[in-house]
């Protein structure tokens, strides 16, 4: 229905982000976190990539190289086609326009001292994205407007604001310049449940309002996840393990570890838990400074054989762009 | 590793005539800041039966945790527990001293809590070991030899791999979940008839949070106790609970089995909440439809409903009465609403 | 507040407005002694800015013969020195002396503290390490002695002199106290995500440390220069006392105890009164700047 649905907006190429361990006081590098480790993906224009996993997988780290706020120890991503990580630093001050970064905490993402509409004209300024103090103030109360906030309030400051019209303040600061890409970085998960549906809500009218408004949408709530996405990455240790589109991810998951997340997940409602299938997993995520060899899942997987811990399994397509990482399936 | 859904749980819940075993009948707290009083808890009264599971639901600030720390008399300035009755085994609770031997001899032996975070709710300085048998000393009198026994006993129970060579170590040597493990072992450890669970999962891993919700249901089953759920999320209450209370504004404003609850919610924000938050099973393209507004701010407030603002089947009479009792709708399902919910069901008015 | 909005559903009970400075007061004249030292300041701070016309007598005026080393009371309300100068006049030039040399200094060493501080916290690495590490070096010698040489060094070459040298001398010898508590605090502040935000959204470095992180950082700052003040001022004592600062016949608290120290006996009034005034004011600066604290850092909020 859009003509630039299948156009790129962001290509990820083999993304590697080590994080070095030092000890010392030379600070000799003693190991790798492998906290990202080989990972593609594309997201085309208009569409929302969810990406799921629990905590250490990769999934914020992916979200701030994306942004260049850490320098990828190597791969490339390509956003309109421009390479990102090897431009200068004032050349990717530029393209931060085009594209924001939605938190997770309303708390400590907005500077307590500074007002509500400066925090939201901030971008505005820093861009020179407009030409003069009347520009500003009309651009700030239509920003207040679009996210629904009342544009009397932007001289308040954020400890004023209740948790939800935090987050909203943050929506309307990812937005003061029209970017085309705004990664959200679990923008729901510190906010209370009948609010979360607001700020979910708000961000999909966005999107349906703004043309070409891309989403990758990092959060660790796989019902979330699946009900504001196109399609879905799931992660574990540094690793995409599937890539589908979200209704297939419920009806049709197919790698174990992604079974048993979805399978992880109480439904509220007693009469569909009744019949659910449940897959408790063993132990724990393994700490990514050692993966485990091979697929980095199989000591907890209840599929596994041995072969699975001889290689890593690459990620490769079973049909409509349904792609899995697993060699048992 | 599939196991067995809890399914006989609910379906035997009619036949065992359980005993009443805890009651609490119209408990207040009160919080004296600077702003005004809050009322945290503004007259709640619930009961949970021996080897039931209850769940207590609620946003963040409705008053869940201070109701279950009411109980346990944790709560200290400016907090105070203004009224209300809490009956355990023929007694009330709330007329022991707070730091009393009546009350200590109940607090963490017969009642026992484990909280939301687990980084914290361990003593940092002292071993798993040290930790665990001195409840088991000063509860059940044990001797240092028989109180390590135990406490590996208990580790292993938990699903704590090698508990005897693990016993003398730190918290900080576990993980999170782990962590939440020796908790439960602690909680376990008198063999308490209830098992507060607050927040148990929140701080964790999806993977990790189900299998501490599975290992808690076990744990209780094998112990003979109930367990209270705390929680804001209503998939592990419609996984694991029985029953279920619904808090607003330090209130229940519905109560009922899980089956009436998720099946037939009467009580507008019930209704709310269910329609509010994504589902796995959902239809694509479903829409949320969030509840209005905020949660209200617990000091001054109004005499009248405090969902009022949010509702959308508010009446005349909404506007003109104080907060509505709890009324019986039928067996076990109670709403506190004076709207009639029941036809609109399924489609609540727009605004 | 609350009943108000609530015709606004949207919007219904947001959170009433909260009132910080209604707090701020609350927990800043909760104590006695807070209330106390900051009347002091204040009765001194107006006394050194209109001192000529709260003064009785000229303090350079020497006085006739028989009006030297007069024991209080009469005329001169605290006596008068070997030369004849009213004690209480010369006090209150004092005070101008001790305040001009303690904001000045503050200002001073702030304006170049601060911004090390903030540079090597916000950077890191082998930024902050030099600067960090020059910070150690200078305060590894004690402040009076610091300034007492540097003191010496100026006046040797007579780049400056009087008053100057001590100011100059005792800002360099503060300036490590700003940079480790900037530094300090930038390195909390860094780990908010709105600093994040702000990279995210292409701000510059130097946009991000003085717009964003050096506001946040003020009000640990406010109570390190209230707390310093008071340490400057004795310092600036002792180091008149050792016959260092402002030329004669310029009023400074630390020579008129040196120079009442040499009748300690016979004329208790005239080293008593400038050291009481040394006293005083050093402990209501400490004051104040406890409660400041108290009323400010966040970490005690919630708990008062």
């Amino acid at each position: 229905m859009n003509p630039l649905k299948d156009e790129a907006i962001l290509d990820v190429r083999d993304l590697k982000m080590y994080f070095p361990v030092t000890r010392g006081l030379l600070r000799r590098k003693v190991a790798d976190v492998k906290a990202v480790d080989g990972v593609t993906f594309k997201i085309r224009r208009g569409e929302t990539l969810g990406l799921v996993g629990e905590s250490g997988c990769g999934k914020t780290t992916i979200g701030r190289c994306v942004l260049r706020l850490y320098q990828p120890t190597s791969g490339s991503i390509f956003f309109e086609g421009e390479e990102l990580s090897s431009l200068s630093e004032s050349k990717m001050r530029r393209i931060r326009c085009n594209m924001a970064l939605i938190f997770q905490d309303p708390y400590s993402s907005l500077d307590p001292r500074q007002s509500a509409g400066s925090i939201v004209g901030e971008p505005l300024k820093v861009h020179n994205w407009v030409g003069s103090q009347s520009e500003y103030n009309d651009r700030v109360e239509q920003l207040f407007r679009l996210v629904g906030l009342d544009s009397s309030m932007t001289d308040r400051f954020p400890h004023e604001f209740s948790g939800g019209q935090r987050q909203r303040i943050g929506v309307a600061r990812a937005l003061a310049c029209e970017p085309s890409l705004i990664v959200c970085d679990e923008p729901i998960s510190a906010l209370d449940v009948s609010i979360q549906a607001q700020i979910i809500n708000l961000l999909e009218e966005l999107q349906a309002g703004i043309k070409g408004l891309t989403y990758l949408f990092i959060a660790h709530d796989l019902s979330v996840v699946k009900h504001i996405s196109d399609r879905v990455a799931v992660m574990y240790l540094g690793h995409i393990v599937e890539i589908t589109k979200s209704r297939t991810l419920y009806e049709n998951p197919l790698h174990p570890y992604t079974k048993s997340l979805l399978s992880a997940v109480p439904i509220a409602d007693p009469f569909v838990e009744e019949k659910r299938e449940r897959i408790i997993l063993k132990g724990e995520v393994p700490t990514p400074l050692n993966p485990p060899s091979g697929c980095s899942f199989h000591p907890r997987c209840f599929m596994a054989t041995p072969e699975c811990s001889q290689a890593v399994p690459p990620l490769r397509d079973v049909g409509a762009g349904h792609q899995v990482a697993c060699i048992r399936v | 590793m599939p196991s067995i859904p809890g399914s006989e749980a609910y379906s035997s819940d009619k036949e065992k005539s359980m005993a009443e075993l805890l009651k609490v009948e119209n408990l207040k707290t009160q919080f004296h800041t600077e702003g005004g009083v809050v009322k945290a808890v503004d007259g709640i009264s619930y009961h949970i039966d021996e080897r039931e599971i209850i769940g207590l639901v609620g946003e963040s600030g409705c008053g869940k945790s201070v109701s279950q720390l009411s109980v346990m008399q944790l709560i200290s300035t400016p907090g105070e527990i203004v009224g209300g009755e809490v009956i355990f085994e023929g007694q009330d609770l709330l007329k022991y001293k707070t730091h009393g031997p009546e009350m200590r001899s109940v607090r963490g032996a017969k009642i026992a809590m484990i909280f939301q975070e687990p980084m914290t709710s361990l003593n940092p300085v002292l071993t798993i070991n040290q930790q665990l048998t001195e409840m088991l000393e000063l509860h059940l009198g044990m001797s240092k030899k028989v109180a390590r026994e135990r406490a590996i006993e208990l580790l292993g129970m938990v699903g704590i791999p090698s508990a005897h060579n693990r016993i003398d170590d730190y918290p900080h040597q576990f993980s999170g979940g782990m962590r939440q493990r020796v908790m439960i072992a602690m909680a376990l450890s008198c063999s308490p008839k209830i098992l507060i669970a607050d927040e148990p999962t929140t701080a964790l891993d999806v993977t990790t949070q189900a299998q501490l919700l599975e290992l808690m249901k076990d744990m209780v089953e094998r112990f003979k106790a109930s367990l209270v759920i705390v929680t804001h999320n209503l998939g592990v209450v419609a996984r694991y609970a029985q029953r279920i209370y619904i808090m607003y504004a330090g209130r229940i404003v519905e109560e009922g089995t899980i089956k009436d609850i998720f099946g037939k919610p009467r009580h507008p924000y019930t209704i709310g909440l269910l329609k509010c938050i994504p589902r796995l099973d959902e239809e694509e393209g479903r829409k949320l439809v969030p509840i209005e507004g905020l949660p209200p701010n617990l000091i001054n407030m109004p005499p009248t409903c405090a969902f009022l603002p949010r509702c959308s089947y508010k009446v005349e009479r909404c506007f003109q009465e104080p907060w509505p009792p709890l009324k019986r709708l039928h067996d076990r399902h109670y709403i506190s609403c004076y709207a009639n919910t029941e036809e609109k069901t399924g489609e609540p008015t727009e605004r | 507040m609350v009943e108000k909005h609530t015709s606004d559903i949207g919007f219904s009970e947001a959170p009433v407005r909260a009132s910080e400075w209604r707090r701020f007061r609350r927990v800043f004249f909760e104590r006695k002694l807070v209330t106390f030292g900051l009347v002091v300041l204040v009765l001194m701070v107006i006394a050194a800015a209109f001192a000529p016309l709260l003064t009785p007598y000229d303090p350079y005026e020497l006085g006739d013969a028989g009006e030297s080393l007069l024991q209080p009371g009469g005329e001169h309300l605290l006596g008068t020195d070997l030369l004849g100068r009213d004690t209480l006049s010369r006090l209150i030039y004092g005070a101008r002396t001790a305040l001009m040399v303690g904001f000045i200094s503050v200002f001073i060493s702030g304006f170049i503290g601060v911004p090390l501080g903030i540079i090597a916290g916000y950077f890191g690495g082998v930024i902050n390490m030099v600067i960090m590490r020059a910070m150690d070096a200078i305060m590894c010698f004690p402040m009076l002695l610091l300034a007492l040489l540097l003191a010496a060094v100026l006046r040797e070459y007579d780049v400056i002199s009087g008053i100057w040298v001590v100011i100059i001398a005792l800002s360099i010898a503060i300036i490590p106290g700003y940079a480790r508590v900037t530094h300090g605090v930038t390195l909390s502040i860094k780990e908010n995500e709105y600093i994040m935000a702000q990279r995210a959204m292409g701000s510059s470095n130097m946009r991000v440390m003085f717009r964003h992180i050096l506001p946040n950082a003020f009000p640990p700052l406010i109570v390190l220069v209230t707390m310093q003040l008071g340490a400057l001022i004795l310092a600036e004592a002792g180091l008149s006392f050792l016959g260092i600062g402002i030329d004669p016949p310029g009023a400074a608290w630390g020579a008129m105890v040196w120079d009442g120290y040499r009748y300690l006996a016979n004329n208790t009034a005239l080293w008593l009164s400038p050291g009481i005034a040394i006293a005083l004011v050093v402990f209501a600066f400490n004051m104040v700047g406890d409660g400041l604290r108290d009323a400010l850092d966040p970490r005690l909020r919630g708990l008062l």
